[in-house]
């Protein structure tokens, strides 16, 4: 099936987020779309699958103008999306969330459940997914949820399938499994259409690729293309991918974490007898797949969680035990992993952001007032050195966008004394350009003698970061290896390989994102 | 003894981890049945009798045990379920539902065999249960009103104003027709328009569903009492005289001893009553309605991604549960031939709300936190007539204690529909 979209715009208030945007999808072919977050690939995927009425443009199916009305005509239509958060029913089976919607009925009503079943097993066992009609989507790995999805749209016939985003909760291993399911759709006939703004997965799996950059379509390109040349594209001015530092010059030990064990409400282990070092001047990046206990690890040492066994010594001091204005006191800058949640708040002004922690202390406190101008003065410095874009320090923090938020946390937690800096999932959702700057400043943090340490599910950032990488499974170190650990090994460990085993497996089975950094480094060194 | 935990750290492995054995339910058992023990088989003096009477076709079934050792035997068997509930709990091995439903029965009679101990008057069985289910018919009613509105995502905290509104509409409509039925019929639709009420506010103002609820309750008590000092009591003999509806003897069931007449000789309603929950115990779990209607109380979104609409699957259900609890206030007046009051629903609605949490959200699992609290109801009623040494208040209180620790986690978990209260706006 053909499927075109020609000259699609859809506003929402002032923002335009898709201009005027032409996109042509031949049969049988994988079409990426690139663009960094919030270049509006998103909205256009909603239009196209009826979710958003466009405010012009049509979309053309096999050369025939089509019109949605929801998500139901789109299906109609051939059209199937693998949303990025996934659209299944956590309580229900797998089999009633793939025909929910269109259940094949007995009398009565009555659901025929083992036609539902039926129609799982037989698109599961064509492309060996391996799932369990009767399980419960909840009980589900993320890998296997996603799958279930893909069942889902292919039970209903799609002949052009939308993955939005698809890899961002994925482990390396996983993520090459969906490659690979992907090239079998593909053989089969069906049309792809690939969001993500990661330029190496595009490489790998591409026929063609359309970049979008605030709204617009402003290229195309082959898949054979260079990085630097896709990112340079995707940003609209050129970038540096890699993160330019010198290595580490660790110091002696500044933080030991001890046997550390954390319980959650429901009693279930969510940090198990964790040990780690981190000395001065070097950054240990704590890897693994999200929900894997780093959250309850960085809470448990900033004091908003309390362990059931375990010590935190910094510089010779207990932190566990304390509260969290103590922890800050003794010298941790935190930069939790949801900036909106918790880094900022957005109704409070710039300036005001910038002194969320320092409020109380000269020389912003003058007895039990605030000294305004101190802080406008502060808010001024710090706006200037971190390049926080805004049109002025008494906006709303809320009105910034993602990266200038996260400069503004940066810039918040990095103006005082530091003995240790922590940062969870420091670039989530930041265009190339920030990423650059955040990852800059990190670097230069540890390059002061500061212990760092990075939470991070994203492999390329933990490899462009970590001096030392601590990786967490189910709450409990499954290895600690040197920074520049080869991604396959990572991923294995990951996913609970101890590390010498994953070593070995790595050794023998690339996957294809491995091949290819492979391939790289050997055209480097020719 | 590790040999039998063995299998359990085995399946871990294969999924998540497990979550650590909560003792708490099989040690409330264990807990309660010792001091019923302590209270009705051991302290109290000896050498009482206590009797008991059954209605049987054509002569009354009575039979007579001596208390002490009747009581401490039932708690010993109480004892002995908690026992078997602590293994299944170590061994990770799931109790059925007839676990508690035994051990609460054996209880009870351990209960009554002290309260009636040494009485002259015996216990009548019969209509101690045949009360209790007919207690518990507006409950059942409310419980399943909530189930339905809650399964799609929309709280219905206007129970208690829909089966206000269902008994006056009821009342007045039987009088005017002179016919008990035609009031059944109304009774429905003074439900749905509360319900009519409640998702033109949360769905199309989504405003906040629990004080829309809150509200209606009020303005129906507003509506009902107005309308009753200024018209029905003037008008009593035109408007608020409702007939009875008769009692329908089902021939042949209504015969069987004990149950018989328990079940099987009750009104339409009653009957009304079994027929919904067992249609809506297979359609909620097992049609199309009930899994789109889940779903959209579940994740709407995903609903909507597969093109069911989210907001009318919620209106219809709302809808309905408020005709289902309507049907429930029909019970106040026209079940028993009894002329509208101002707030004689007293509370009922929010007694069904419990019973709907206690039970789970399923239909089979609301009727029996009903008949709990029905029976319950009715045994302060009987146990009152005969003289007990417990005071009434004290029983009174009982099916609200027993909701606190239920709700608080005995029963196991609780998991509301997830996105219950939340308005979809896409």
């Amino acid at each position: 099936m053909k499927l075109e979209l020609r000259g699609i715009t859809k506003r929402f208030g002032a923002l335009v987020a898709n201009d005027h945007i032409d996109l042509v999808v031949e049969p049988g072919e994988i079409h990426a779309l690139l663009g960094e977050n919030g270049a509006g690939k998103s909205t256009l995927m909603n239009v196209l699958y009826g979710f958003y009425d466009p405010d012009d443009g049509e979309i053309l199916v096999d050369d025939r103008p089509v019109e949605f009305a929801g998500p139901g005509d789109a299906m109609a239509a051939g059209i199937g999306m693998v949303h990025q958060h996934f659209m299944l029913v956590p309580v229900f089976t797998v089999a009633e969330n793939v025909v929910l919607g269109y259940e094949p009925v007995k009398g009565g009503g009555m659901i025929d459940l083992a036609a539902a079943r039926r129609r799982v097993k037989e698109i599961s066992d064509r492309f060996g997914f391996d799932v369990d009609p009767d399980a419960m989507v909840e009980d589900l790995p993320v890998g296997a949820q996603q799958r279930v999805e893909i069942i889902k749209a292919l039970s209903r016939d799609a002949k052009v399938l939308i993955l939005d985003e698809p890899t961002a909760v994925l482990t390396p291993q996983e993520t090459d499994e969906l490659i690979a399911i992907m090239r079998q759709l593909k053989a089969a006939g069906t049309s792809i259409v690939f969001i993500t703004h990661k330029l190496r997965e595009v490489r790998a799996v591409a026929d063609r690729i359309t970049v979008i950059r605030r709204g617009k379509v402003v290229g195309s390109a082959r898949p054979d293309s260079a990085e630097t040349e896709l990112a340079s594209l995707m940003v609209g001015r050129s970038v540096s991918l890699g993160v330019d530092r010198a290595p580490a010059q660790a110091g002696e030990v500044a933080l030991q974490v001890r046997n550390l064990s954390v319980l959650d409400d429901a009693g279930v282990r969510q940090v198990d007898d964790v040990s780690f070092d981190v000395a001065r001047g070097e950054i240990v990046a704590v890897a693994g797949v999200q929900g894997n206990g780093q959250t309850e690890l960085t809470e448990v040492i900033l004091g908003l969680q309390q362990p059931v066994a375990g010590s935190v010594v910094l510089d010779g001091t207990e932190l566990v035990g304390r509260t969290v204005k103590q922890v800050l006191d003794a010298g941790v800058g935190f930069v939790p992993e949801d900036r909106t949640e918790d880094g900022v708040v957005a109704d409070f002004s710039v300036a005001e952001n910038l002194i969320l922690d320092l409020y109380d202390r000269a020389p912003f406190a003058r007895g039990i007032s605030l000294d305004p101008r101190k802080v406008q003065e502060n808010a001024e410095r710090r706006t200037v050195e971190f390049d926080v874009r805004t049109p002025s320090v008494d906006a709303h923090a809320g009105t910034l966008s993602g990266g200038n938020q996260q400069k503004v946390v940066l810039a918040r937690e990095m103006s005082r004394p530091l003995r240790l800096f922590i940062a969870s999932q420091p670039t989530r959702g930041l265009d190339v350009g920030s990423i650059e700057f955040v990852h800059q400043r990190i670097v230069q943090e540890r390059d002061t003698g500061t212990p760092v340490i990075i939470v991070s599910t994203e492999l390329d950032e933990v490899l462009a970061l970590a001096d030392r990488i601590v990786v967490m499974y189910r709450g409990r170190i499954v290895g600690i290896v040197p920074g520049g650990t080869d991604r396959d090994v990572l991923g294995l460990m990951m996913a609970g390989v101890p590390q010498a085993e994953a070593v070995q497996q790595a050794a023998t089975h690339h996957t294809v994102l491995g091949e290819a950094d492979i391939e790289a480094s050997e055209e480097e060194s020719k | 003894m590790s040999a039998v935990a063995a299998p359990a750290p085995a399946r871990a492995a294969a999924g998540k981890p497990l979550p650590p054995i909560s003792y708490k339910a099989p040690i409330a058992y264990g807990a309660v049945a010792a001091v019923a023990l302590l209270l009705f088989g051991i302290l109290p003096a000896s050498g009482r009798e206590t009797s008991f009477t059954m209605f049987a076709p054509g002569e009354n079934i009575e039979f007579t045990v001596p208390s002490k050792p009747t009581a401490i035997v039932l708690c010993l068997i109480a004892l002995g379920l908690a026992a078997w509930s602590f293994q299944a709990t170590r061994t990770r091995r799931k109790v059925g539902v007839w676990l508690p439903a035994v051990y609460a029965v054996v209880l009870v009679f351990a209960l009554l065999t002290w309260a009636v101990a040494g009485k002259a008057q015996p216990l009548p069985l019969t209509s101690l249960l045949q009360g209790s289910l007919f207690l518990a018919v507006p409950l059942v009613f409310g419980a399943l009103a909530g189930l339905v509105s809650e399964r799609s995502g929309i709280i219905n905290i206007a129970i208690e104003g829909q089966l206000l509104a269902g008994a006056f509409l009821a009342a007045v409509v039987a009088t005017i027709t002179s016919s008990a039925y035609a009031g059944l019929i109304a009774a429905p639709i003074a439900g749905a328009l509360v319900s009519a009420l409640l998702v033109a506010f949360a769905i199309k103002y989504v405003v906040d569903q629990i004080i829309v609820g809150v509200v209606l309750n009020v303005l129906v008590v507003g509506i009902t009492s107005y309308l009753f000092s200024t018209v029905l009591k003037e008008n009593a003999g035109t408007l608020n005289t409702p007939p009875r509806l008769p009692t329908l003897p089902i021939p042949g069931l209504a015969d069987i001893p004990v149950i018989g007449p328990v079940l099987f000789r009750q009104t339409i309603l009653v009957y009304l009553m079994y027929v919904v929950v067992i249609v809506l115990q297979v359609l909620v779990f097992r049609s199309r309605w009930g899994l789109r209607m889940r779903a959209v109380g579940e994740h709407p979104k995903a609903a909507d991604t597969v093109g069911i609409k989210v907001n009318r699957t919620r209106v219809w259900n709302t809808l309905l549960g408020g005709a289902i609890a309507g049907l429930g206030g029909a019970f106040f007046t026209v079940a028993n031939g009894l002329a509208f009051g101002k707030e004689m629903t007293g509370g009922k609605g929010f007694i069904a709300l419990a019973a709907m949490i206690l039970g789970r959200w399923s239909p089979k699992g609301a009727l029996a936190a009903a008949l709990l609290f029905g029976f319950a109801d009715n045994l302060q009623v009987v146990l009152g007539i005969i003289g007990t040494p417990i005071p009434s208040q004290i029983m009174l209180m009982t099916p609200y204690v027993v909701t606190i620790f239920a709700v608080a986690g005995l029963v196991g978990r609780v998991r509301a529909p997830a996105a219950e209260g939340i308005a979809y706006v896409k």
